[in-house]
């Protein structure tokens, strides 16, 4: 076993900022906009940082894809811990589209070439939601996959995972080569701090584009509108159960 | 589950906070489990059990007598540069690049490190503005060509008097501080995002999302650095498992360019009495608002000023709103006001939001949409209010010390100016092969001297008696008086110098004496309410560190601000961080921080009349996340 660790981490625009609608309403506006790695990519580093601290696993890459902005989001992973980072140049259109079926083939191509022994991505990216790289990564390599992992523990040649599920949590075991994503509870990242982010300047991130892994971009999507949700209308306070039942009937509800 | 964060005061928070002062004096009275806690309030006999523990941050409650903190690493990592710049705005980056020039012109070898608190490059900056490029073709006199985001040049300059219903317009004479022919309406963080491009190809390394918490001094007692803040201490002040100190960034010189009112200049002008030869300084808050509006209304380099209403003629303040031309059509407004106010009862937020109904700014506006809100404390003190600006081991630039040339409502030139100066006054130090040096930190009083001898000190003494002159029974009228005919035709050149009133928080008269002031209810087209407004801004904290508005003293908010001034800092905090409820249990009031709203305007540290407020910096990255303001 290569004892490396694939790390996906994603630039998302920061989840306190209020998001704005572009005027032709084709998508949000990011230009200047506070950008920060997605939180749970935080925890997947945290996580694989952890494993190399107990000595489990060997090393830590780092894996973004976007255009020159997403080195930021490397080094802050480098400044966490990790020990090279690798980054997928996509910029413009292809940007644009940029899915979670590109990532997991991209994300797929880096782990054979990498020769890595796990794939720790977050569950989800908190500006599309959608909650697919991981298990697409998996299905592309045919690697089991732990998804919405709350614990991960190495017992022998296998993993096992606690996940969160509707009903409780669940426990798994699944043979090593694996794809798991981190849940919030799986642990409390660290910060990155100054020294660490000025250590990280010296760590190595090595430049990719897709078509070296042999990936097609071409997006089966489209998206046609961006809206805003509609705006929450005040409610109305009324006096007595008459009034209220007058309005429900003025309202056609009642 | 990430949206409302922002949101302070929902019925759980509530409870929770209560719940845990609660538990904490059951603890204290049952079993004595929290020993630590018991003696803490012990210690502190001002604080009695009815008045909750509200302020938990170490540099009121030092770590070294908290049990909780024993056998925690308290040492931190140490890095050695030739220059560290606090603050990366518009006086820090031009510091920083002057350098880095002189250092590729000379070929040598200079390590300039610039710490910023906002989480990237111009997050943090908020201005009108209306930018005077005399600075700028200074440092880059190929701005142009290097991109430089000026794309709004003045075109129409209005000024007018608003009286309720009306306006009254005042034609702008050239010569007037208030003419802007030759400047640019620019979005300062657009702008300042540039600077820090620039800066970082010329090599300077900018660190930010680190704050600088702490002045580092040698033995002499001269200024050795800072360090930046810690991370991961809990609210309640105990050490988080993720807990790390900050690092120490040694230098030779360190420049401190923290804006209005920097919380690190405040102990600096303690330590080296650097404020003993001038006049407090005096402030204003600026309140701003962008919107998208209808394109029939927009006016491409249309800059619009006005003073008096909403404001009497006794308080200080006016309003302005520019029409920026970036592609979209876009106007940049807002409102600033004096702190040195009386009434107690004033909501500078409020009048803002008022101001925008009038008649002659409503129609801009109808049919827009706001896209962002800010405010921050600016300086009115001008001339008077220079302290000290140099000391051994540093210098103070910027509007920390304060170059703002109040009637022109403009400080981004002299800042810029005053961070080139610096740098040039330095380099010669900080680059010979050996300096005779009286103290480890060197000092350089030549930067002050340079100072006095060029424009910003010129300019600022012409207009040195504008705002002062406000100071009369006539107030705003008297001062446009004194200001037509001493600057306009005299040119500043009258041999006296006026004071101003003193310290701006202790201008607030009791609440008994002031009528409260009624405001029109937000109508949610034109005018908002406080809340949305602060979402708005971006802004977000670390929810679990200690708050860090800091009070010297607990009991004092309910003891004296709510009891004399009916807690002004209610109305005055543009972010909604000061809220008094009522106790859970019995009569009375507490105040409740919310510490995550704040904008890190420096308004509640100015004004508080008890001068009970201290700000210190949160951890780095929080506050607003403004974008081009």
């Amino acid at each position: 076993m290569s004892g490396r660790v694939l790390v996906g981490v994603k630039r998302v625009i920061d989840y306190a900022v209020k998001i704005r609608v572009k005027p032709d309403n084709s998508s949000v506006v990011t230009d200047g906009v506070k950008h920060s790695m997605n939180p749970f990519c935080e925890i997947a580093v945290e996580e694989a940082v952890k494993l190399k601290e107990k000595k489990l696993i060997k090393e830590v890459v780092a894996v973004s894809c976007g255009p020159q902005q997403a080195q930021e989001t490397i080094r802050t992973a480098l400044a966490m811990g990790a020990d090279r980072g690798i980054h997928v140049e996509v910029t413009g259109k292809d940007y644009e589209t940029l899915g979670p079926l590109q990532v997991s083939k991209i994300m797929a191509a880096l782990a054979k070439k990498e020769d890595a022994q796990l794939v720790i991505l977050g569950k989800q990216a908190i500006d599309d939601d959608c909650n697919q790289t991981g298990q697409m990564t998996a299905a592309l390599l045919d690697w089991p996959q732990g998804t919405f992992a709350s614990e991960v523990s190495f017992d022998g040649d296998k993993i096992k995972v606690v996940r969160e599920i509707d009903g409780g949590l669940e426990t798994i075991k699944i043979k090593t080569p694996a794809v798991v994503t981190a849940d919030l509870r799986l642990n409390t990242p660290r910060y990155a701090t100054l020294p660490n982010i000025m250590k990280a300047k010296k760590k190595k991130i090595a430049n990719v584009k897709p078509a070296d892994l042999g990936v097609d971009l071409t997006s089966r999507l489209e998206v046609v509108r961006v809206d805003e949700p509609p705006q929450r209308q005040a409610g109305v306070k009324v006096e007595t159960v008459d009034d209220l039942v007058g309005k429900l009937k003025e309202a056609g509800t009642v | 589950m990430w949206v409302t964060r922002t949101v302070p005061l929902s019925c759980c928070s509530l409870s929770l906070t209560a719940h845990r002062c609660i538990r904490a004096l059951k603890t204290i009275q049952t079993d004595h489990a929290a020993p630590q806690l018991y003696t803490t309030l012990h210690r502190r006999t001002c604080s009695s059990v009815t008045t909750p523990r509200i302020t938990t941050h170490y540099t009121i409650h030092p770590r070294e007598k908290d049990s909780r903190w024993e056998g925690v690493e308290m040492e931190r990592f140490a890095d050695e540069a030739d220059v560290v710049i606090v603050g990366g705005g518009p006086a820090g980056l031009s510091a920083a690049i002057r350098l880095k020039q002189l250092a590729n012109e000379q070929e040598k070898e200079l390590r300039v490190c610039l710490v910023e608190k906002a989480s990237q490059i111009g997050a943090h900056i908020l201005s009108g503005a209306c930018l005077e490029p005399t600075a700028l073709d200074e440092l880059f006199p190929d701005w142009k060509e290097r991109g430089a985001p000026l794309n709004t040049p003045v075109t129409e300059d209005v000024f007018s008097i608003l009286t309720e219903k009306y306006r009254i317009p005042v034609p702008i004479l050239p010569g007037l501080p208030m003419a802007n022919h030759g400047n640019y309406i620019v979005r300062l963080g657009n702008f300042v995002r540039w600077l820090g491009e620039q800066a970082e190809e010329l090599g300077v390394e900018l660190y930010p999302g680190y704050a600088a918490a702490e002045v580092l001094f040698h033995e002499d007692g001269s200024v050795k650095g800072i360090a930046t803040n810690d991370v991961g201490i809990a609210k309640d002040g105990s050490p988080k498992d993720v807990f790390e100190r900050g690092m120490e960034l040694h230098a030779k010189v360190t420049l401190f360019g923290e804006g209005c009112h920097g919380h690190l200049a405040k102990q600096l002008y303690k330590q080296f009495n650097l404020r003993e030869n001038c006049e407090p300084q005096t402030y204003a808050i600026g309140l701003k608002e962008v919107w998208t509006i209808d394109e029939k209304k927009w006016r491409p380099g249309r800059v619009e000023h006005s003073v008096g209403w909403p404001l009497n003629r006794n308080t200080y303040g006016g309003s302005f709103l520019y029409h920026l031309n970036e592609g979209e059509p876009l106007v940049a407004l807002g409102l600033v006001v004096g702190l040195d106010y009386s009434n107690p009862y004033l909501s500078p937020f409020r009048e803002f939001q008022r101001w925008k109904h009038h008649p002659s700014v409503a129609p801009t506006l109808e049919g827009g949409t706001r896209i962002a809100y800010g405010a921050r404390a600016l300086n009115e003190g001008g001339l008077q209010s220079i302290p000290k600006l140099t000391f051994p081991g540093g210098m103070l630039i910027g509007c920390s010390p304060g170059f703002m040339n109040v009637p022109k409502i403009k400080g981004t030139h002299t800042a810029m100016k005053s961070g080139m100066l610096a740098a040039e006054a330095i380099f010669p130090k900080v680059t010979a092969e050996s300096v005779d040096s009286e103290t480890a930190g060197l000092h350089v009083p030549e930067y002050a001297d340079s100072l006095k001898n060029s424009w910003i000190w010129k300019e600022l003494y012409a207009v040195r008696n504008i705002r002062p002159s406000f100071h009369n029974y006539f107030g705003l009228y008297g001062g446009m008086v004194y200001t037509g005919i001493f600057y306009w035709i005299f040119r500043g050149k009258e041999p006296w110098t006026l004071k101003h009133c003193g310290l701006d928080a202790h201008q607030l008269k009791p609440a008994k004496d002031c009528t409260p002031i009624e405001y029109p209810k937000p109508d949610g087209k034109i005018s908002f309410d406080l809340l949305s407004s602060v979402a708005l801004s971006g802004t977000n904290h670390e929810g679990d560190q200690p708050a860090h508005l800091t009070l010297r003293d607990d009991s004092v908010p309910v003891g004296q601000n709510l009891a004399i001034f009916d807690g002004p800092e209610q109305r005055f905090c543009p972010a909604g961080v000061y809220e008094y409820v009522p106790l859970e249990t019995g009569d009375g009031m507490r105040l409740q921080i919310n510490a995550q709203n704040c904008v890190h305007c420096k308004t509640c540290d100015i004004k508080d009349p008890s001068q009970n407020i201290n700000w210190v910096v949160p951890e780095g990255g929080g506050g607003p996340a403004y974008n081009g303001m």
